[in-house]
């Protein structure tokens, strides 16, 4: 079974989850636009797979952000790939192409796209990132998600540097409704332990701490979030239970770098791919996936509290490459 | 910033320092290696393109044919081409205007609102004038809060509305400036998506209503591929004047400083370069290409320098050196000075070769400085002035007091030493410099 029936069979199937697919291609749409309407030129151009189309679909891959080396690898298997199965015809290689790509993203490992729940007490998740990428913002919309599910949230103000941080958490408490821990003093690793403390006494389900942003390089600063993260281990021997990396969708090869030097200090979970309504295309969430083995987990499509999806490679995939199953079926 | 896109280019150009002769041949292998190392620093497909085409065309010409060292000349293309690629000249902040105003807009989280403190700050600094911070972000939680400590910090004024209209806020922010006397007008926008034509509208609204002398577009540096997109999204709709890079001292390659200037003509003016409020430098396209290649850039560290470093104070130090009686007291002071330079290790990679001596890598803890000043504070004046006087009971009282341990005292006491014996090498004036 190809990869676009595999589609249809889910969406035909059922019903939320087509409703689903298509809130997340509506958000994708102006991501996808111009990727796959980029291959669609390509693919009207030619007809023939040879090396100049293989130069412009390095070009696509690259525009959108997919790694550098990951694409290299890629343009060199999809050569093998023709190569070895005779294709000629642009139009089989584009599902050879949705094809790899997959194959690049789950590479054998088992895709989890939920929160780690905690077998005994709440369940804390620690957000981690770069400055700007949307960490507070995220949490304000995973609480939100958790709360409407029906659990008991509990935010900790953790980045106790950036100017008005702990407002903008507060400002996110008052939205979500829920409880937000916060203290005057500068040191995070205190106003953690006291939210995880709070959370045990008080039966939450879920303790989501922000963090100040910190560039991957900067020792110091990871060396805080090393105690951050160890003083939660002992107010909690098996927390965090998921440390989820934010990466802002526009973010170039650095991303690998972040994923890398965030691995190295904490044990991150997963990662949330954030304003993924620009045109950016978030394509490094591939290279990361490929060379760290982190998974996407949710990503964030606009600034308001619904604005957050599950990832889903399936959906990702057929968000980019949408257009062009309508091409194939002549629509 | 920029390490490894330099790293990867230094080996491209070491690699045809041994060529004899540059050929079609032997450079292919050169110019694909430059490609690469442009993409993954993230600089756009396209200048990436025409940037290897260029280069490669040249090594090729008459000028390198006749060298007797195409290495050297090589070299010199791929830096005037970089040059090009920055913006060529510096470009300087328009501040003409009563009050001059400058406006501030980009994507979300890429710092604008750190960045109009820093601005307020230098410009306050530079000028000696008075500025005005306009707090116009009206949509994200607390933005107007974060503007109001930069302000209080800085003991910079922030006028704000709390969450009125953003076009009448800009408007009587200006009226206000007028009444108050002050020089600049600082706006603060809403971070938004290029794509977002309500807010665009916005945008354009508080531009026509307050007509600022610059309109800066703020740019997150570790941004990829999509810099394009949001770089034409905004010069498309506002007349943008200039462009500022943040989050410098990542690192990130910085791809989007090579490519900004090059597909849309906005040059830019300033980069950001730390979370501190003077982390802001100005721009210059010949000094950011040097220091690219891993020629250093002593003209910026130099610059530095004379903004922070007491100068009467260095000229004692200077002199107590010469005489061979630099102590203890000295150094402190010395360590103090270099504090207000900023992180170490980005003075350490102006330095002209930096690469070659592995300095680009060295990662500096701001802590281990804090520790070798606390172990100094440890001591008495006396200990301090003849260090030789520290024995076992000393060492340990100072331990315990600077809360490190004997062996740290005993480091830094040997490497005190050392820095003695170079200096009266240097005084004999028979010290071989390591590079």
């Amino acid at each position: 079974m190809g990869l676009f029936d595999k589609f249809k069979s889910i969406f035909s199937n059922n019903k939320s989850e087509k409703k689903e697919l298509d809130l997340y291609a509506n958000g994708l749409e102006k991501t996808r636009e111009q990727f796959v309407s980029k291959l669609s030129i390509l693919n009207h151009k030619y007809t023939k797979v040879n090396d100049i189309y293989f130069d412009e679909l390095e070009e696509i891959l690259i525009m959108a952000d997919i790694g550098v080396n990951t694409v290299m690898d890629f343009i060199d298997r999809l050569k093998t790939r023709v190569k070895k199965e005779k294709i000629e015809d642009t139009k089989d290689l584009m599902e050879v192409i949705v094809d790899e790509m997959f194959i690049i993203y789950v590479n054998n490992s088992v895709i989890v796209n939920k929160i780690n729940k905690s077998k005994d007490g709440p369940t804390v998740v620690l957000f981690v990132g770069v400055n700007g990428v949307g960490k507070t913002t995220t949490i304000g919309k995973i609480a939100n998600k958790l709360k409407n599910e029906g659990n008991k949230v509990l935010l900790v103000a953790g980045d106790t540097f950036r100017a008005g941080a702990i407002e903008q958490l507060k400002e996110w408490g008052d939205r979500v409704d829920c409880e937000v821990v916060s203290k005057l003093e500068k040191d995070p690793a205190s106003v953690v332990y006291d939210g995880i403390e709070k959370a045990k006494n008080e039966h939450y389900d879920y303790v989501l701490i922000d963090t100040a942003g910190r560039l991957q390089n900067k020792i110091n600063l990871m060396n805080e979030l090393e105690k951050i993260n160890k003083v939660i281990g002992k107010v909690m021997p098996d927390a965090p239970h998921e440390t989820l990396l934010v990466i802002d969708a526009t973010t170039g090869q650095n991303g690998i770098s972040q994923a890398k030097s965030f691995k190295d200090i904490t044990n991150i979970t997963g990662i949330v791919l954030t304003k993924l309504d620009g045109t950016a295309k978030g394509g490094i969430v591939l290279a990361i996936k490929e060379s760290v083995d982190i998974p996407v987990k949710f990503v964030g499509l606009g600034e308001q509290k619904e604005d957050l999806r599950v990832f889903d490679i399936e959906k990702y995939i057929y968000g980019l490459f949408k257009d062009m199953e309508d091409l194939e079926n002549g629509n | 910033m920029f390490e490894s896109l330099g790293e990867r280019l230094q080996n491209a150009v070491d690699k045809i320092k041994g060529y004899g002769k540059i050929t079609e041949d032997n450079i292919s292998d050169v110019v694909r290696e430059i490609r690469l190392a442009l993409l993954e620093a993230d600089v756009n497909y396209k200048v990436v393109k025409e940037f290897v085409n260029n280069v490669k065309e040249k090594a090729l010409g008459e000028e390198v044919k006749k060298s007797l060292k195409p290495g050297e000349v090589f070299v010199k293309i791929l830096k005037d081409e970089l040059v090009e690629l920055l913006g060529g000249e510096k470009k300087d902040l328009n501040v003409n205007g009563n009050p001059a105003t400058l406006m501030l807009v980009g994507l979300q989280g890429t710092g604008k609102t750190t960045m109009i403190g820093k601005l307020g700050l230098m410009l306050r600094k530079k000028y000696h004038k008075k500025p005005l911070l306009v707090a116009c972000d009206v949509y994200r939680p607390a933005a107007i809060d974060q503007l109001k400590q930069i302000g209080r910090e800085l003991n910079i004024e922030v006028y704000t509305e709390g969450k009125g209209n953003p076009i009448e806020i800009s408007g009587n922010a200006i009226k206000y400036a007028k009444e108050n006397g002050f020089d600049y007008v600082l706006i603060d926008t809403a971070g938004r998506l290029h794509i977002d034509n309500e807010l665009m509208d916005e945008l354009k609204n508080i531009n026509e209503n307050v007509n600022p002398q610059e309109i800066l577009l703020v740019v997150d540096s570790m941004t990829g591929q999509d810099a394009i997109n949001v770089i034409e999204g905004f010069n498309n709709t506002l007349p943008l004047t200039g462009a500022i890079l943040t989050k410098l001292d990542g690192d990130t390659r910085g791809g989007a400083a090579l490519s900004i200037r090059h597909l849309t003509n906005v040059p830019i003016k300033f980069v950001g370069i730390s979370e501190k409020m003077d982390g802001i430098e100005e721009f210059y396209p010949d000094r950011m290409a040097t220091r690219i290649l891993g020629m250093g850039d002593l003209m910026t560290m130099i610059e530095k320098a004379e903004e922070v470093i007491d100068q009467d104070e260095a000229l004692k130090t200077a002199k107590r050196m010469q005489k061979g009686e630099f102590d203890l007291e000295d150094f402190l002071s010395q360590l103090k000075q270099i504090k207000k330079l900023g992180p170490l290790e980005n003075l350490l990679k102006m330095i002209p070769g930096a690469n070659k001596m592995g300095l680009n890598n060295v990662k500096v803890n701001p802590k281990d400085m804090a520790h070798i000043e606390a172990i100094i504070l440890s001591m008495t004046p006396q200990e301090r002035k003849h260090p030789e006087i520290l024995k076992a009971s000393r060492k340990i009282r100072i331990a315990k007091g600077s809360g490190r341990t004997v062996e740290e005292v005993n480091r830094l006491l040997k490497q005190f030493e050392q820095m003695k014996q170079m200096m009266k090498q240097l005084k004999n004036g028979n010290l071989k410099m390591p590079f």
